[in-house]
């Protein structure tokens, strides 16, 4: 045997000291693991075994289809399209700035987007971003916890690549979705409005209740007013996934339940025939020289204020809207000057002068304040004078003596001047004005009508406090552009009775729009009814089963004096040899009760107007149109509501007749 | 170098022992092969998903090593342990050179590594280095027993661990690192340096760590990454914020504590099945045993560490001579530590270091290291046992 030096038998007593201190230190470390492992497993296993259960389950919600919108006839117009949708979770963005940008660079190529950095509006402030990183950061904005959609309507070779490298895509997911879809293209695009996911304003819109962040909600229009039976309910999967969220196994799911249709009192064809024949009317009006671009038509029926149609022009394709657009092509279709507003609903949210077809009202105003009878004659020389003032008819014609119903056939101004002054009343004592006013409200004009498409405008009924309230937007818009003046009124004006004479023939500072003129005549139609208008009708289960049906109260009830004189003279308007608009009806083989219109604005061509009712027994129908600086209203809006009356009856919008009177 | 003599010896032994005895250390191999099964199991069952197509794959590779493992440490029993002091210098310099190779490789690819990709397996020099430098410290230790009191030894030896435990700690790996110091500070506390100078060393390591962690950063001078500062201090607040560190640490003790008395099974064990954990067939290996088989398969794995500690400790009074003392106890220390620390840190009482837990975590230099360790104490106890029966035959004879 080997005996090196350090051999030893005997245990020294120092060694044996230090290591038992070794044992006793191993002793103790197991002793402090057992004690934790005792206290992790034994003593709060429970708790920690409900972290690992909810570590595993994801709760997913499942998008319920939107209930679809169809016309009274059950033709869809608004349906759904199953597409997957690419979202993007800011939060589980990597943080780093390099490898952020480089993310998103990857995406926008996968899904064929620009990785130029475009305009970008973030609230107030404008950017230069990636369009991507710009819908991630603007919809982070408004909707702070919920997934951005980048991409509403992923293709199939985006979706899978970004499927199969999801570890490469962190915070990147792909949904299954519903998009919306306007069979009928740019036809009707003013009323159904956009889909969208829900904002922070939205959670705390009683609209919205009951809705979830992050849920896909209607944002305007008919979507808006309908949400609530659109909307259906979402279902959700409970799916066990990994750590890296990727679904492993699915543990329940609630089926989603899709949303009513919403049956809509629009008629279809009648819808797109309208939205035609404002391009008739704008046509004409260019072929006589007069720049039109845009107008507006109403088609309601009188008795129940069930809107059959109802469109403005330019108009746009809803489905533009379903997918990303850049910000260029916005501005481009959208913004530019030349597109003259295609988003604009100017049958609801255009005011107008509305011109003679405001006269109905300034007759039943004069006999209900006892100024005339029906039958006072009164003698035309062509022009009107009242102190220094002198207004003539247009194209100066002379009537000779008029009695009511003769003066709304062929539209003499100078009698309806008469009865303007006449029916002014002292601004001091009657600040609202007289009888004209009065009777202006009664009509429906000067508030809204309460349709169920958002953002209607009022309109004005001129007094002196409308014309004070003018005078202070005028001033105020002084002060803050610095001007010297702005337009909205002359601050030396008082009320004056050449306000009230304007007013007569729907001039002056009056705004009405196109729904209200349509409302006003199916009071004259069915006898003093102020109908409420609406497009909804009843919420339609998926098996076509009746959920509800909306009912709608009358605005208000009242008598028109008058009303078989005012209903003959606009008879004889389309009837009588030199009625305003018996050229263009000629022929149409139903009793037509039209008023043309021609309304005079400061340095712009006339705005063409037309509103004209049939009572049918079985099909009535009440029609206004405005063609935006289309001339005089025999000329391009009269056209266009004899083809919408054509198609209603008829089934086709027939030949395009062409009005010659020169009347306003 | 001729083997024939120590060869002889044990021939000898065997031969003239009164009765058949055995050699080698059973219990110390019973720990060490329920450990070894209950490593493959715990992996083959956490990794059946890692890698597509190839469930066994870990488990199937696991087992190699073992049986590698296992063949490396019969080999290295039947050896004279004690021959090994000849060569301590070259063990030094073989240690230190392995340490450095990472550092040159990573210089030539300008990425920090601390292993050497190899075709079967990534080789880890750290880890083999740990038993290098218990062999040959061990080996300087006894050289210097006479003059063990002098505060320039304690200075000397510290330096010789300290020295690679520097090259390790840049690699990067600060677990390791930590393992050269403890194992040495160990050996020199059982070969009987002062009391008041391990104290000092003690003293001297805790205001490092204080200066490093917290003085340091103040003063805007950064000596650890700020991930490893994290990971470090992370589980000292596990609830603060969710980045990478409490996320694994949180996890680890979901895993564990969800296992509860008797473990949620091989289907249900779903923090380590469905990934939630990351690194669980290596540095948390722990969390799947603590997850799968309950309190029940942690207090097991304990145990078998138990006994191997306690055979371990035991061979530091047997050892024929002080060298066989200080390796058992630079053995005893590694193994001691690394459980403390690995153990530790997935029950969340300890920072994670990315130190591997011994026979269990999977990984072939770890493995491997582990087994060459164990060869070295069962030559230990074979060579004890020798000295015993030798010294027991000459009683007899006088």
């Amino acid at each position: 045997m080997m005996e090196s030096p350090e051999s030893r038998n005997q245990l020294s007593p120092q060694l044996a000291m230090r290591v038992a201190l070794l044992g006793g230190i191993a002793l103790a470390i197991f002793g402090i693991i057992f004690f934790r492992l005792w206290f992790l497993q034994v003593l709060s296993g429970d708790q920690y075994l409900a972290e690992a259960s909810s570590n595993r389950v994801r709760n997913v919600t499942i998008q319920a289809p939107r209930g679809e919108l169809i016309d009274r006839n059950g033709t869809v117009l608004v349906e759904n399209r199953n597409a997957v949708a690419v979202l993007v979770s800011p939060a589980a963005l990597p943080e780093d700035e390099g490898t952020r940008e480089r993310l998103i660079t990857r995406l926008s190529r996968v899904l064929g987007r620009s990785t130029r950095p475009e305009r970008c509006e973030l609230g107030r402030r404008r950017f230069m971003r990636m369009p991507v990183e710009c819908a991630i950061d603007s919809q982070a904005a408004v909707t702070p916890y919920a997934d951005a959609i980048v991409e509403p309507d992923a293709s199939r070779a985006a979706y899978s690549y970004l499927a199969e490298r999801a570890s490469e895509f962190p915070g990147v997911s792909i949904e299954n979705a519903w998009l919306r879809e306007y069979p009928l293209k740019s036809v009707g695009a003013h009323l159904f409005g956009t889909v969208g996911q829900i904002d922070e304003d939205g959670l705390r819109n009683p609209n919205y209740r009951g809705v979830r962040g992050g849920s896909i909600v209607g944002k305007n229009g008919l979507e808006f007013t309908y949400d609530k039976y659109l909307r259906g309910t979402n279902g959700a999967q409970r799916i066990e996934v990994d750590a890296q969220g990727r679904p492993k196994g699915r543990l329940t799911t609630v089926e989603p339940v899709k949303g009513s249709d919403v049956q809509l009192s629009i008629d279809a064809r009648l819808q797109r025939v309208g939205q035609q024949a404002l391009q008739t009317g704008i046509g004409l009006a260019q072929a006589n020289g007069n720049p039109a671009s845009g107008g507006a038509f109403v088609a309601m029926e009188p008795k129940t204020g069930e809107v059959l149609a109802m469109g403005s022009a330019p108009t746009f394709d809803p489905n533009d809207f379903t997918r990303p657009i850049s910000q260029r092509e916005y501005d481009r279709k959208y913004t530019a000057e030349s597109a003259n507003r295609p988003l604009f609903n100017r049958a609801i949210s255009g005011g107008f002068a509305i011109g003679s077809t405001f006269k109905i009202v300034t007759a039943a105003a004069a006999l209900a304040d006892g100024q005339i009878t029906e039958t006072t004659p009164y003698n035309d020389t062509g022009s009107w004078v009242s102190g220094l003032q002198r207004r003539r008819n247009a194209g100066g014609a002379v009537f000779g003596t008029v009695t009511m119903e003769r003066a709304l056939a062929v539209s003499v101004d100078t009698y309806f001047y008469e009865l303007g002054a006449k029916l002014n009343r002292d601004p001091a004592r009657y600040p609202r004005g007289g009888a004209l006013q009065d009777w202006a409200r009664k009509f429906g004009f000067g508030a809204q009508t309460g349709i169920d498409v958002p953002n209607e405008y009022g309109g004005v009924v001129p007094d002196s406090r409308s014309a004070d309230g003018l005078k202070a937007a005028e001033r105020e818009c002084r002060r803050v552009r610095r001007v010297d003046f702005c337009g909205k009124a002359y601050l030396e004006d008082t009320w004056t009775v050449g306000d009230n004479v304007s007013l007569a023939i729907g001039q002056g500072d009056f705004v009405g729009t196109p729904l209200q003129l349509a409302t006003a005549y199916a009071a004259l139609e069915n006898g003093g009814t102020l109908v409420r208008p609406h497009i909804g009708v009843a919420a339609v289960g998926e098996d076509g089963r009746l959920q509800q049906r909306f009912t709608v109260d009358p605005i208000r009830r009242f008598e028109i004096p008058g009303l078989a004189t005012i209903r003959q003279g606009l008879l004889d308007s389309t009837t009588q040899p030199d009625g305003t608009s018996t050229d263009v009806f000629e022929g149409f083989g139903k009793p037509v009760y039209g008023k043309t219109g021609t309304a005079q604005i400061t340095n712009r061509p006339d705005q063409s107007w037309y509103v004209a009712y049939v009572p049918d027994e079985r099909r009535p129908i009440v029609v206004a149109a405005v063609i935006e600086d289309g001339g005089f209203g025999a000329e391009a809006a009269a056209p266009a509501v004899r083809q919408i009356l054509s198609q209603w009856f008829y089934g086709n919008p027939g030949q395009v007749r062409a009005g010659g009177s020169a009347s306003y | 170098m001729s083997t024939t003599p120590i060869r002889r010896s044990v021939d000898q032994a065997t031969r003239s022992s009164a009765r058949p005895r055995l050699l080698f250390d059973p219990l110390m191999l019973v720990a060490t092969f329920g450990l070894v099964i209950v490593s493959v199991l715990a992996i083959g069952g956490s990794t059946r998903t890692d890698i597509p197509g190839a469930p066994d794959f870990f488990a199937h590779r696991q087992i190699a090593y073992a049986v590698i493992g296992t063949v490396l440490m019969l080999v290295i029993s039947r050896f004279d342990y004690s021959r090994l002091r000849e060569f301590k210098i070259g063990i030094y310099g073989l240690m230190i050179a392995l340490n450095i190779l990472p550092l040159l490789l990573a210089a030539a690819t300008r990425g920090a590594r601390s292993w050497i990709e190899l075709p079967f397996f990534r080789f880890q020099p750290s880890e083999l280095g740990k038993v290098l430098l218990i062999v040959a410290l061990a080996g300087f230790i006894v050289d210097r027993t006479r003059r063990l009191g002098e505060r320039e030894t304690t200075a000397r030896l510290m330096l010789l661990a300290l020295g690679p435990a520097a090259l390790v700690m840049v690699q990067p790996d600060l677990g390791s690192a930590s393992v050269y110091v403890v194992t040495a500070l160990t050996m020199l506390f059982i070969a009987g340096s002062p009391g008041r100078h391990i104290a000092g060393l003690i003293g001297l390591f805790a205001v490092s760590l204080v200066l490093v962690l917290a003085v340091a950063p103040a003063v805007g001078v950064n000596v650890l990454k700020p991930y490893q500062v994290d990971r470090l201090t992370g589980f000292l607040s596990p609830n603060e914020d969710n980045n990478e560190t409490t996320y694994q640490l949180n996890q680890s003790k979901i895993a564990i504590g969800s296992g509860e008395k008797t473990g949620r099974g091989l289907d249900r064990a779903t923090q380590t099945g469905l990934n939630f954990l990351p690194e669980h067939h290596t540095d948390f290996i722990f969390s799947v045993v603590g997850e799968r088989w309950g309190f029940a398969g942690a207090g097991l794995v304990l145990s078998l560490f138990a006994l191997l500690i306690w055979r371990t400790l035991r061979l530091l009074t047997m050892a024929k001579n002080l060298f066989g003392t200080l390796i058992a106890a630079g053995i005893l220390a590694m193994l001691m530590y690394q459980l403390l620390v690995n153990v530790g840190m997935t029950i969340g009482i300890m920072p994670i270091t990315g130190v591997t837990l011994p026979l269990m975590s999977y990984g072939g230099a770890s493995y491997l290291t582990t087994f060459i360790a164990l060869g070295l104490l069962q030559s230990i106890h074979i060579q004890a046992r020798i000295a015993q029966g030798s010294k027991g035959r000459g009683l007899v004879l006088s």
